[in-house]
């Protein structure tokens, strides 16, 4: 298991575009991607449940990666979060 | 004649014919189905159909209008694709339920659960999920989806909800405008109206309930408004509104890539107001040449701790490598008690615009001063930064924060860390004390930027949100002119730049003033460039000096203001 932490920095925070790269990216892996904010567990490969998270600009979001690929998932994300996740 | 008021979500006037295009109702049986695997795989075709037609879609919003809007469509697809959705379709159509009912009450939950969010934003994305719903259905039950590309010319296309998938199909010849009962500024239906530059107006139900095919109707997007049937005395009316608008755009778009100068010749900067560095794009697109104000008080609001150096140092450095080679002017952090930022620990206080805020509270707090001057310090090795220091009232103030620079400067150095070593240190003048003191203040500081809202507040001893005394506050007072005049005086004397990153830099009636003042610097919001840049190509140093002599020979404010509305030109 790989859990590490994030600062969202984009304007409008984990809106429908970004949600969108995220969920389909992480959906290609085996490993469960779980987001740990504001006290619930949110279905990193799941759009809706991201969007509905209202993950803002500058919230801090805690990522578990749990499974047989999670290094490469944990990688992924990383290059993700590295791009601003396209906005 | 019947009128109707709405949101005015995208500018411009439209005058045409209602066209109501409703999403086909789409009706299905429900049925008990004894072969869930044979009926999975009809929904993996309907899904497969989706997708395909979705990102022809997208193509077409990608030709038309640009990629980020065609990622609205993208969006779809993924939310089509999403796992907690065709997980929980599937597990209904395994306990007996067919496709369409599978996907209508899951999608439902998934509306119902979007709507209820306390977030604008967000509930917008209802939307998103009952356009993909009903498209989906339409596959399902083979039902034709309504046609928009085939619509007559001088439409004006009437809906429920503008979908994203409906917008895709507009063709910009035939409709002229867009009415609609829900939706608001921030849904995709409103950013694509903008963008394909299709006046609209949204969330006006009364409106649409009221209108049937063919009806003449006005469309107001700059106003929201809606006229139904309008009479021919009307219809003149608007068009020559209309004809006033498009002329305005197109007068004011040749003013895109021209000096900044007065009818005699003299140049002066135009500068744009920012709040974070997204908006220096715009201020780019509308050709402005520099930030004359980028507040950072984004960077610090809504987040539960302070932004750190690193993202301080990113949104700095990423506002002035929009403007490409323009100067930034950053505000230091202006807060205080009336504002809601937990971790900085401010209490609430009888009086916060008399207390402890802005320059005065940063002075107290190394740890969140100290990482915003550092940030900014890194940021200028990549750019014209240039530091303001609101709330300025002596000149300790200002003496002290270039003591802190001139600390981290020697740090970065040490760390060999790139910086601009001749950073400019200037001063926002806001108030009375900094009016009055301005010939001080000018020998320390390396330029001066006036904040009317505040100076104007300050000097009248008037809260504008007050209505009870909201009549004091105004820039055409005599005591907040004299400040004005005295404060670029005091600029021009020790030979630093004066700048006004208040929204007086826009008025027309007082840019005629600022421009006999001597004012070197006008610093405006985006959308007010291009027309600040054709008022002030319309004065001479000579008639506006005459004016200024004139209205500074008045004592009352309702001469002056009358004064400078009568000779106001646009």
């Amino acid at each position: 298991m790989i859990t590490k932490s994030y600062k969202i920095v984009n304007e409008q925070g984990l809106h429908m575009r970004p949600a969108g790269l995220v969920a389909a990216e992480l959906g290609k892996f085996q490993s469960e991607v779980t987001i740990k904010f504001n006290g619930n567990d949110v279905n990193a490969k799941s759009i809706m449940n991201l969007m509905a998270a209202c993950i803002k600009c500058g919230s801090e979001i805690e990522i578990i990666f749990n499974g047989s690929d999670e290094q490469q998932a944990s990688e992924k994300f990383e290059e993700l979060y590295a791009n601003n996740f396209g906005d | 004649m019947n009128k109707f008021n709405g949101i005015g979500a995208s500018g411009g006037i439209a005058i045409g014919n209602a066209a109501i295009v409703k999403e086909a109702v789409i009706s299905y049986e429900k049925k008990v189905i004894d072969n869930p695997e044979q009926e999975i795989k009809r929904l993996e075709a309907a899904f497969a159909r989706f997708k395909e037609k979705t990102e022809k879609m997208a193509l077409s919003i990608e030709e038309k209008v640009g990629e980020k809007e065609a990622e609205i469509l993208r969006g779809h697809i993924a939310i089509a694709f999403d796992p907690a959705l065709s997980d929980e379709i599937n597990k209904l159509i395994k306990s007996g339920k067919c496709a369409e009912e599978a996907v209508d009450s899951v999608c439902e939950q998934f509306i119902a659960m979007f709507a209820s969010i306390p977030d604008e934003m967000m509930r917008q994305r209802a939307t998103d999920i009952s356009d993909v719903k009903t498209r989906l259905l339409q596959i399902l039950t083979d039902n034709e989806p309504v046609d928009i590309s085939g619509l007559a010319p001088n439409t004006i296309l009437v809906a429920d909800d503008l979908t994203p998938s409906m917008t895709a199909g507009i063709d910009k010849e035939n409709v002229l405008g867009i009415l609609t009962k829900t939706g608001g500024k921030t849904s995709h239906s409103a950013i694509l109206a903008r963008a394909l530059e299709i006046p609209a107006v949204l969330s006006a139900p009364d409106a649409v309930e009221a209108l049937t095919d063919g009806v003449a109707v006005i469309v107001d997007g700059e106003k929201g408004e809606v006229l139904i049937n309008p009479d021919e005395q009307t219809i003149e009316k608007y068009k020559k509104l209309r004809e006033e608008y498009t002329q305005a755009k197109k007068e004011l778009s040749k003013f895109i890539g021209r000096k900044t100068q007065t009818a005699d010749g003299e140049s002066v900067m135009l500068f744009g107001n920012i709040g974070n560095p997204e908006e220096a794009k715009s201020v780019k697109s509308f050709d402005g040449e520099g930030v004359g104000l980028f507040r950072t008080e984004f960077l610090f609001m809504g987040n539960s701790s302070a932004p750190t150096e690193q993202e301080q140092f990113e949104a700095y450095k990423a506002a002035v490598e929009a403007l490409d080679g323009g100067s930034v002017i950053i505000r230091t952090l202006d807060v205080g008690g009336d504002k809601e930022i937990p971790y900085l620990g401010l209490e609430k206080e009888e009086n916060p615009f008399l207390g402890y805020r802005a320059v005065r509270f940063c002075l107290n707090r190394d740890d969140i001063y100290n990482t915003q001057l550092r940030a900014l310090l890194r940021a200028s090795a990549y750019g014209d930064i240039k530091i303001m220091i609101p709330l300025v009232t002596c000149v300790d103030e200002l003496l002290a924060v270039k003591k802190k620079l001139f600390t981290l400067k020697s740090e970065l150095d040490s760390e060999g860390i790139p910086y601009n070593k001749d950073i400019e240190v200037g001063v926002m003048i806001e108030t009375p004390a900094a009016c009055v003191s301005a010939d001080i203040l000018a020998k320390e500081a390396d330029f001066f930027s006036i904040g009317t809202n505040d100076l104007t507040q300050y000097t009248m001893a008037v809260d504008r949100g007050n209505a009870k005394v909201a009549y004091l506050y105004s820039e055409y007072n005599i005591a907040v002119l004299r400040s004005i005049k005295r404060i670029i005086e005091c600029a021009k004397k020790e030979g630093i730049v004066c700048g006004m990153c208040g929204e007086a830099a826009a008025d027309p009636n007082l840019i005629p003033l600022l421009i006999s003042f001597g004012l070197d610097e006008f610093s405006v919001s985006a959308t007010s460039i291009l027309k600040t840049r054709k008022i002030i190509s319309l004065w001479s140093k000579y008639d506006a000096d005459e004016l200024a002599n004139k209205a500074l020979s008045l004592t009352r404010e309702s001469e002056i203001s009358a004064l400078l509305k009568a000779n106001a030109r646009k």
